[in-house]
């Protein structure tokens, strides 16, 4: 168990486990995300109520959940690079924020698109569309926050707090729809007892949930490539595996 | 201005603007009291102030719904079930606007009680089924109903 | 299939436009999500590959 810790400690290591999955992650994520696209696009029924306008959701809630959880993913990568001190969790933490940007922002842009014609206007200053937009302002101020500094070791570290101080926004995100009135609706996809989505419907968008998954998974693998190509760009591991 | 200066000035700046942006919508959303609108019985109740801008949400009562010959202007009434408010407004309706579904209306309250909308927003729920299954919801509910 | 025909996947009942957008928008964001990391590691190799020929080459000279 240690040795698996250690190991995603060493930046040798992880280059390599990164060089490993990526050849197999990348076509298996596209193949995932077309076939979802596919199928919540084209074969998924027609809502009774919404019509078409609905098959948005296929992007709109993976991105959210996805964008959620990677906030997650950032700070505890914050919090063991805060605490422990290790290089990678800090180039993990910075690979996790421009991805996370760009999921806040698809499920912004989604929702407004799927707003306008459902609920009659693109934008709402609503309890979940405000905290998301809030959200979005966190990713955006942890990748500003660090290129403020010349020191990138104070960088990470300010980055961190940030990262982890913004946390308390994410389960005010998730419960915004039950605890005030919202426009927007409660979540379709319950945990416990049964969802309020048809079978048909429900599971092109689990597949599309664990295809976004997927692509978070290999752009995190390809941001820490490219950060440990950079950082290292002078040491002899890293020049040895690219020159042979 | 040394370019470098320059360059973490401005990144300075924007993590302020950022931040104090961010400060800003929570305070903002928090002076609606983050609920989006007004529940009819709060609207009752008087929590609503009146000829100042707000917004109510429920159900479209069935039935309720009168539409001006002449002009767009409709009236209908919303509810909790617990009190109802009635909306006149002039303006094109959702598509999703429907007796028996959510709306959210922004507009004025008037004295007597009924408020001038000069936005009205449809609001779904979560549910989402094929028209067969709506259909033989529908059935079933009608059936079951019936001795 | 839940479309008769293309015309009627493209227009989706009036609807087309919005899902359509949403889908192009997202493929575009997810597209240069890829392609960014992709070509700048592949850039960063080459730099590190030609000072490592360039130093092979002195060494040799230098022997």
């Amino acid at each position: 168990m240690w040795r698996i810790i250690h190991q995603f400690g060493s930046p040798p290591w992880v280059y390599r486990f990164c060089d490993r999955v990526i050849p197999w992650l990348l076509p298996l994520t596209a193949v995932a995300l077309i076939v979802g696209s596919a199928w919540g696009l084209l074969f998924a029924p027609t809502d009774y109520k919404q019509g078409d306008s609905y098959r948005i959701i296929y992007i709109h809630v993976p991105a959210a959940v996805v964008s959620l959880a990677g906030y997650y993913i950032m700070a505890f990568a914050g919090l063991v690079s805060l605490v422990w001190r290790i290089k990678l969790a800090d180039l993990a933490m910075r690979a996790a924020a421009p991805i996370g940007a760009a999921f806040t922002a698809v499920a912004l842009i989604t929702g407004a698109i799927w707003g306008k014609p459902t609920w009659g206007a693109w934008w709402v200053w609503d309890a979940r569309v405000t905290s998301m937009l809030i959200l979005f302002f966190l990713y955006v101020g942890v990748i500003a926050l660090f290129e403020a500094y010349d020191n990138k070791t104070i960088a990470a570290r300010a980055c961190a707090i940030l990262s982890l101080v913004g946390t308390v926004n994410i389960p005010i995100i998730y419960k915004s729809v039950d605890w005030w009135y919202s426009l927007h609706q409660p979540a379709s996809i319950k945990f416990t007892g049964s969802s309020a989505i048809d079978a048909s419907m429900l599971y092109p968008l689990l597949g599309m949930i664990v295809a976004f998954y997927a692509l978070f998974a290999l752009l995190m693998m390809l941001n820490l490539k490219q950060s440990l190509t950079s950082e290292y760009a002078q040491s002899n591991w890293l020049i040895k595996r690219i020159t042979t | 201005m040394h370019p470098k200066r320059k360059q973490r000035l401005i990144l300075a700046l924007v993590v302020v603007v950022l931040s104090s942006a961010t400060i800003g919508l929570i305070t903002y959303a928090l002076s609606g009291n983050i609920n989006l609108f007004y529940s009819p019985s709060e609207v009752a109740a008087g929590e609503a102030p009146v000829d100042r801008q707000i917004r109510v949400g429920g159900m479209v009562v069935e039935g309720s719904v009168e539409r001006a010959s002449d002009r767009l202007e409709t009236r209908f009434a919303v509810t909790d079930y617990a009190h109802v408010i009635t909306v006149s407004y002039d303006g094109i309706l959702p598509d999703l606007f429907a007796e028996g579904e959510g709306v959210v209306a922004t507009g004025f309250l008037g004295r007597d009680g009924t408020v001038t909308a000069t936005e009205v927003l449809a609001k779904h729920d979560e549910n989402y089924m094929p028209p067969e299954v709506a259909e033989a919801l529908e059935n079933a509910r009608a059936t079951a109903v019936q001795p | 299939m839940q479309f008769d025909s293309f015309a009627a996947a493209v227009t989706m009942g009036g609807h087309g436009g919005f899902v359509w957008a949403a889908y192009a928008i997202t493929s575009v964001v997810i597209l240069v999500m890829i392609v960014r990391p992709v070509l700048s590691t592949r850039s960063m190799q080459d730099t590190i590959q030609r000072e490592f020929e360039r130093k092979q080459a002195h060494e040799k000279d230098a022997s």
